[in-house]
């Protein structure tokens, strides 16, 4: 199916996938009780488009990324991919996490690798790991393990390890959360070259305003826990967006307003 | 010989000039001093290996300050004879003391307390027994220990990953577990057929036990998010158990392993000097009913050779297995 050696996709196959959230209720249970994180949450995502999920901490974001991604089952509602109902993982919607969470004893290439191995693709899988990596711009560290990597690089073999498998979905949960400030905005420039390059369709949780504002086509502002949508606004600016931009910064002040900071 | 002309030569205050091996000549001055005492001093007693010991400590002497000159190009071996130089005059001085109040001046009681020359003797002369008692050690060591090690990993993992085998396994391990293997000596020695066999059981419990409890631990306490991470790639359970949460286990498990290894030798010894008519637990027992203690002594430095040895190994392995982790300690 997938071309060997390369991450590029036929044409054909480029767009993304899209997303239905129908009614998406969840609930986590403490101590006996049960604690509602997602009310009814209903969003509809275009092939190929770039959604930011942006809401304060603790709302449940990474909770409906979770349910999206099919780790768990969502309590009430409905969640479909290409019109297919999900009901577990699939390599085909991946889920990059706030720590790159990179498995110590393998190297950078053998955690790259490490989706491919997981479903038995061993052709070429060396190389289809290096290629990744030198889409992420780490060719050169193949060989070397993380502890010696610093934050920035980490997570770039983490979205390495995920775009190695072609996703038609990639969740972002806060990837850059822990990032310091500098390389925070170097890779948000790399996140969108690749999403760019590839057409994957980007859902990104964060709850950083500009972030969602610089990366997203499209801002869905959550209300506190339990998370429901509170605003659905478009950002309608061409790529590279500058942070001074007068609409985005209007945009900026309008997000706040509704998650009630003031400007 | 070209850094020793020029040492010879001019330019004391030269930079490259390398340093007077002042370590080493003192060493060799404490092994000459070691070797001229046991040769010269009047012994109290008839130690037929007396001129070997002191021509041994000559040798060490006059080739301890050879050698140091030579150290800077004799590679790693060089640099390991320099690192290790003070701990040679230290072991040449202890040797003296010992030879003094032993052989020398009879300060201690001589039949329990044999100078180094009786120990060289039983080195040179019994070392057809001490060496098959060496290799029947090792192979009821490695037997037991190997079996314990594996069944322990074994159980481990199926402890730490499966909640049913965790249910049935863990009171089992709660109640039999911290039981010292001697403790089921007498019992292994008429439940078993043959005593090699009782005593490869009680060395593969006392291996097994800390194997199984550190490898529980380590799958139970696999960070979830590497579960995560392979479930999203597509990963079969199959996968989980054998490319994340063994390989993540693995430095718990090495730390059972060295505990395993440690309890394995206790048990060992304890099998040998009550059940098995081999091994160097034996050997001890024999040499201490025959009142050699020199045999006694010398069976101590090899197993205290072996053990560590063993150590070392295992040690090296975890090296190469966890290569990945940082700053691991060195043995």
């Amino acid at each position: 199916m997938v071309a060997a050696a390369t991450l590029r996709r036929p044409a054909a196959q480029e767009a993304g996938a899209r997303l239905t959230v129908d009614s998406v209720a969840h609930a986590f249970e403490i101590r006996g009780a049960a604690l509602p994180v997602l009310d009814r949450i209903s969003l509809d995502v275009e092939p190929g488009a770039f959604v930011a999920l942006l809401g304060p901490s603790g709302c449940g974001k990474s909770t409906l990324l979770r349910l999206v991604a099919g780790l768990e089952p969502p309590d009430e509602g409905r969640i479909a991919v290409d019109g297919a109902r999900v009901s577990g993982p699939d390599p085909s919607r991946l889920l990059v996490f706030q720590d790159p969470t990179l498995y110590p004893w393998r190297t950078v290439r053998g955690n790259v690798a490490l989706g491919l191995e997981a479903r038995g693709l061993g052709r070429e899988r060396a190389a289809r790991a290096d290629a990744a990596l030198r889409l992420v711009g780490l060719d050169g560290f193949a060989e070397v393990y993380p502890h010696q990597l610093s934050g920035g690089m980490a997570q770039r073999a983490a979205l390495a390890r995920a775009l190695v498998n072609d996703p038609r979905l990639l969740l972002l949960d806060e990837p850059l959360g822990k990032l310091d400030a500098l390389t925070r905005l170097a890779m948000q420039a790399e996140i969108l070259r690749l999403w760019q390059e590839t057409r994957f369709t980007a859902l990104l949780v964060t709850h950083d305003v500009e972030e969602a504002l610089v990366l997203a086509e499209r801002v869905i502002v959550l209300s506190d826990r339990p998370a429901a949508i509170r605003a659905d606004i478009r950002v309608e600016r061409p790529y590279p967006r500058h942070r001074d931009d007068p609409e985005l910064v209007r945009l900026r002040r309008e997000i706040l307003g509704i998650l009630g900071q003031p400007t | 010989m070209a850094s020793l002309t020029s040492l010879a030569g001019a330019a004391p205050h030269a930079p490259a000039l390398p340093r007077p091996p002042l370590p080493a000549l003192g060493a060799g001055a404490a092994w000459l001093a070691l070797a001229g005492a046991t040769y010269a001093l009047p012994e109290a007693g008839d130690f037929p290996y007396t001129a070997s010991f002191a021509g041994g400590a000559l040798g060490a002497g006059l080739a301890l300050p050879v050698l140091a000159l030579l150290a800077g190009r004799l590679g790693r071996a060089g640099a390991s004879l320099t690192h290790w130089t003070p701990w040679l005059a230290v072991v040449a001085l202890a040797f003296l003391a010992w030879e003094l109040v032993t052989a020398k001046f009879g300060l201690l009681p001589m039949p329990f307390f044999p100078p180094p020359q009786a120990i060289l003797e039983v080195f040179l002369e019994d070392w057809p027994k001490l060496g098959g008692s060496i290799l029947a050690s090792l192979k009821l060591l490695a037997g037991g220990y190997l079996v314990g090690a594996a069944l322990g990993f074994a159980a481990g993992v199926a402890i730490g990953w499966s909640k049913a085998v965790g249910y049935w396994a863990h009171p089992v391990l709660r109640f039999v577990g911290p039981l010292p293997a001697t403790a089921w000596l007498p019992l292994a020695f008429f439940v078993f057929p043959s005593s090699w066999s009782a005593s490869t059981f009680l060395v593969a419990l006392a291996t097994g036990f800390p194997v199984t409890v550190l490898t529980w631990s380590g799958v139970a306490g696999v960070n979830k998010a590497y579960f995560d991470v392979a479930r999203t790639l597509g990963a079969s359970p199959r996968f989980l158990v054998l490319r994340v949460a063994i390989p993540a286990a693995l430095p718990h498990v090495f730390v059972g392993l060295f505990m395993g290894l440690g309890g394995s030798f206790a048990v060992l010894v304890v099998a040998e000097m009550l059940g098995v008519k081999s091994g160097l637990g034996w050997y001890l027992q024999w040499a201490q009913g025959w009142a050699a203690y020199a045999n006694m002594y010398a069976a101590l430095i090899v197993m205290a050779l072996m053990c560590s040895g063993l150590i070392t190994l295992l040690f090296r392995l975890r090296d190469r297995v966890l290569s990945w982790q940082k700053g691991l300690v060195q043995w």
